[in-house]
């Protein structure tokens, strides 16, 4: 809990995610237009933007579930493609099948599957490192239960666990705290910043703006293209808004946001 | 009457039970990836295999056969997934088109064949002859220790073992990446599982299952056993293996009182003519659906669905 | 050749010519019915409805024997045809709204027993004595042959219901296909005309059997629906167009057929369709393979083409050989930097990228489709638009000047 409210100054240097020139087309239309991105190590990055902007897009081209038209991505200044295993990716909570036959600790093993290889038995250290990860996310009672009978907080946490059970160096979220409650949220973001305190990089695809400022130290915004990118101090800015979310944005909420004292002091 | 037994049903009740797992198993995938329906598709177009296979051999035997239709599975397959991505058009359909569209085809070709000289019919194909593959040489149960009897069990027996083997190993050894693809294909391609192999493992896994099976239970009455066993098995439990493991347990009901139901049943009912074994066993295997789709333990979805 | 003829200007003979008028008429029922199942996505619904038909045959059957008919009866085998597949279509509603299972599990489960039950019931028949000439397989595959001239007339007079069934239900069933939300928002009870269109794929596919067969009316419902979708966006279209389809393959399928009797009228109807959907599925102008793999290219070839000529202005270096080669043969770019005519096209580019930024600050209102260049500018803004554009831009007003030219 302590690294919550005394973050270390990290001053971001070399990107540990670099994205040049990334196209992805759905047949005639375009999701993402030559987006770049230098997302710095040892930090927490948002990826904001409008609704169809190509924000998830943007991750699953990443990881390559998604096929790009152009454009190179690096992993600390190498080819992705070699080097996936440095990435751990949280996907949307509804991209899967809740009533799937599976517990949540199997879910959570999962992550383990690239470390116990095919046919390797899971002994207790694997055991013991999925619920440590499932303990971090405040879920090690629910080890047992069947997924489908979780909370939708109760479901994220399990897939942020089943990727810190990875151990990688990135982590990749799409929309962690979408339909989630305060209490998940609240775990969340203490885990992903205890991540950030042991230098990884964490990269989240995030939609609410109030709490941009709180939760994170660098942002891309994007609406097919890049609108701007850099520290938020920097680039979280009114005008910067504007153009990403354009008409979408109203002007009092974009004032809310740029209150003389932020939320996060309260 | 043990005699009796061993001659004329051990061998049909062996096969069944065999063909029913092998299809049974990788239904369970196939169900929870929505993609119940492959099975039905690769059923249908194994006439039109058999068929080439004739034309091109000009012999009635069963390995050509067998290749005939395993190809034929694998063109259908390929046909499927190349619809679907280059027609943009959904599984479904895309299934729909090619497997009446191939049966189409293999038909028209049969009737151009003269039929009247090669005993190759539809009906053979769609039904099967379970009831004929007997082992007249069993003198009891010590024929099942004498190698020289053994040697003149029906090959469909030694064919369906194997591939029933194949089929479980196979199971056992992919367990996770089968489970991981089919719970998850996205996260499972960043933790390095190719997920496009795997799924393009369990349609050929589909369709061998079919192709095996076919021969002796009919093309058919596959879809019921790659369905009803693990839908039925689904709502028993909510864990993959015990699933499993229901799923093979409902197969072996099926076959056992299939054909049971199906030679003896008319018996009981005055009549001397036994039913079609294979389609009784597709019927028992509805039964124990029906039955669970009422009273099994986990009938109900306990979180939401995707889409 | 001559029967070819003949049959193809109803001449072959008065059965002939009645079959061919209700392969017609099928084939316009199975198209555009089929539509709004494709539609739906439950295309496959059909496959189970066919196969349910089976043990409704052989229990007709049996009961007709039984009261002391001799089983044939075309109406009384269709009638318990019905019976029986209207029951499988419950079990598929059922099943999905009961359990967790989906509807593709129900689709193949009740696909697979009910065929199971039609083989059973088939093989009873065979041992009754009435049984051997029964020809109920028949219904598997279809067959004219020995079709009389009560049951053209059945098919024929029931391919016209059907189609006139679909005629008074398209509007509902449209709206329900083309949004199913808006037609809820619109008061539309969604079940009910879901049963509405299931019952007229049931229609269709029970007149169908005896013409193409239980297997391949599934075809007949599925692939000219299919084939329709490559050529219009819009579900009033795409139902027109697969009737026609439909209706086409019938005609083709049903006049080859009479004229060379070695070819079943069944398959090659639906091989006729299926030839139908290969031309479509490469050549149709919007969504064919052909045209989307050329829009494809241009896409890649825009995207690396502007993407490069903008990395070598910046002074970096192409990272990507599909880059270096397109620009290189483009005549774009040599040993020593760009081009005159790549200087030429990334200063338009350049020029370009600014117009869009001032676009939208002096026009926030305007719906411009920015889609980078796929639509030039020109073609978004008005000549005096684009002046007053460029005068913006050229003034001190205007500040988020990207890119020097």
């Amino acid at each position: 809990m302590s690294n919550t409210t005394n973050t270390p100054e990290i001053i971001p240097s070399g990107p540990a995610l670099k994205i040049d020139g990334l196209t992805v087309s759905y047949g005639d239309k375009t999701a993402i237009f030559a987006v770049d991105a230098n997302f710095p190590i040892a930090s927490m990055s948002a990826i904001i933007g409008p609704n169809g902007a190509g924000k998830s897009t943007l991750l699953k081209a990443v990881i390559g579930v998604q096929p790009k038209l152009s454009g190179q991505i690096h992993i600390f200044d190498n080819p992705i493609e070699n080097n996936l295993k440095k990435i751990a990716y949280v996907p949307q909570r509804v991209s899967v099948d809740w009533d799937f036959p599976t517990n949540v600790i199997d879910v959570v093993q999962m992550g383990l599957y690239r470390q116990v290889g095919l046919l390797g038995r899971m002994k207790s250290k694997q055991v013991s490192i999925a619920m440590e990860c499932l303990d971090r996310v405040g879920m090690a009672d629910l080890w047992q239960k069947q997924i489908g009978q979780l909370s939708g907080g109760q479901q994220q946490r399990v897939f942020l666990a089943r990727a810190l059970a990875q151990d990688a160096e990135i982590y990749l979220l799409d929309e962690p705290f979408s339909g989630v409650d305060a209490v998940t949220e609240r775990a969340i973001i203490d885990v992903l910043k205890s991540l950030k305190s042991k230098n990884k990089s964490v990269i989240a695809v995030h939609h609410d703006l109030a709490t941009v400022r709180d939760y994170f130290d660098y942002v891309l915004m994007i609406n097919i293209k890049n609108i701007a990118e850099g520290l938020i101090n920097d680039t979280f800015t009114n005008e910067n808004l504007q153009s990403t979310y354009g008409g979408k944005l109203e002007l009092t909420h974009a004032e809310q946001l740029f209150a003389p004292k932020d939320r996060a002091t309260k | 009457m043990i005699t009796e037994f061993i001659q004329f049903s051990l061998t049909p009740i062996l096969i069944g039970i065999l063909a029913g797992i092998s299809c049974a198993v990788p239904g369970n995938f196939l169900i929870l990836k929505r993609q119940a329906l492959i099975g039905d598709a690769i059923s249908h177009v194994v006439l039109p295999g058999i068929v080439i296979a004739f034309i091109f051999t000009g012999v009635i035997s069963t390995i050509p056969m067998l290749l005939g239709a395993a190809g034929a599975a694998l063109v259908a397959v390929i046909l499927i997934e190349v619809i679907k991505r280059l027609g943009k058009i959904e599984p479904g359909a895309a299934m729909g088109v090619v497997f009446t569209g191939m049966f189409a085809l293999g038909v028209l070709i049969l009737e151009q064949t003269d039929t009247s000289k090669v005993h190759l019919d539809v009906e053979h194909a769609l039904m099967g002859n379970l009831e004929s593959l007997i082992w007249l040489k069993a003198q009891g149960w010590q024929s099942l220790f004498d190698l020289d009897v053994l040697k003149t069990l029906p090959d469909e027996l030694f064919r369906i073992i194997f591939v029933c083997g194949f089929i479980l190993s196979l199971t056992v050894i992919f367990w996770r990446w089968l489970k991981i693809v089919t719970f998850d294909e996205e996260y499972a391609r960043t933790i390095g599982i190719h997920s496009s192999i795997i799924n393009f493992s369990l349609v050929i896994i589909t369709a061998i299952a079919a192709v095996a099976a076919f021969e002796s239970v009919g093309s058919i009455i596959v879809i019921a056993m790659f369905i009803c066993p693990p839908a039925a098995a689904r709502l028993m439990t909510n864990k993959l293996g015990i699933q499993v493991i229901w799923s093979i347990v409902f197969a072996i009901l099926a076959a056992i009182f299939g054909y049971i139901i199906a030679g003896y049943g008319p018996l009981w009912f005055g009549s001397e003519n036994s039913v079609s074994a294979a389609g009784m066993i597709a019927v028992v295997s509805g039964i124990i659906l029906l039955l669970t789709c009422m009273y099994g333990p986990c009938r109900e979805s306990v979180g939401q669905t995707k889409d | 050749m001559n029967t070819f003829v003949q049959a193809m200007l109803f001449q072959a003979g008065y059965n002939v010519a009645l079959v061919t008028v209700g392969a017609i008429l099928l084939g316009i029922a199975s198209g555009s019915a089929g539509t709004f199942l494709f539609l739906r996505k439950r295309a496959l619904v059909s496959d189970a409805i066919a196969h349910a038909t089976l043990p409704g045959v052989g229990v007709a059957f049996i009961i007709m024997v039984w009261l002391g008919g001799d089983g044939r009866s075309l109406l009384g085998l269709l009638f318990g045809s019905a019976i029986t597949a209207l029951i499988g279509l419950f079990i598929i509603e059922w099943i999905p709204r009961r359990t967790r299972l989906p509807e593709d599990a129900a689709i193949g489960s009740v696909l697979g027993v009910f065929f199971g039950a039609g083989i059973v019931l088939l093989t009873v028949i065979q041992t009754m004595s009435s049984g051997r000439q029964a020809g109920l397989e028949s219904f598997l595959l279809g067959s004219t042959a020995g079709m009389l001239f009560q049951d053209a007339v059945v098919i024929t007079i029931g391919g016209f219901l059907s189609i006139l069934g679909i005629w008074i239900a398209r509007r509902p069933l449209t709206i329900v296909a083309f949004d199913k939300d808006y037609a809820i928002s619109m008061g539309y009870d969604i079940r009910k005309i879901d049963l509405l269109m299931m019952g007229l794929v049931l229609g269709v596919t029970v007149i169908g059997m005896k013409l193409v067969g239980l297997i391949l009316i599934v075809a007949m419902l599925i692939i000219p629906a299919v084939t329709a979708r490559f050529w219009s966006n819009r579900t009033d279209k795409v139902v027109v167009i697969a009737g026609i389809l439909g209706g086409l393959s019938g005609y083709i399928g049903a006049v080859l057929s009479a004229s060379a009797p070695s070819l079943p009228t069944g398959p090659i109807i639906v091989l006729i369709a299926i030839v139908l959907f290969v031309l479509s599925l490469f050549l149709a102008p919007n969504s064919g393979v052909f045209s989307t793999f050329i829009k494809h290219r241009k896409t890649k070839s825009y995207i690396h083409r502007r993407q490069g000529l903008l990395t070598i202005v910046k002074g970096k270096n192409i990272a990507s050989s599909f880059t270096r080669k397109l620009l290189a043969n483009e005549g774009l770019s040599g040993s020593d930097g760009l081009t005159d005519k790549g200087r030429k096209l990334v200063t338009k580019i350049l020029i370009d990228e600014n117009r869009w930024i001032a676009a939208k600050e002096i026009y926030p209102d305007k719906d411009m489709n920015i889609d980078y260049g796929f639509t030039p500018i020109e073609e978004t803004l008005t000549k005096e638009e684009l002046v007053k554009l460029d005068q913006y831009i050229k003034s001190h007003k205007f500040k988020s000047k990207t890119y020097d030219y």
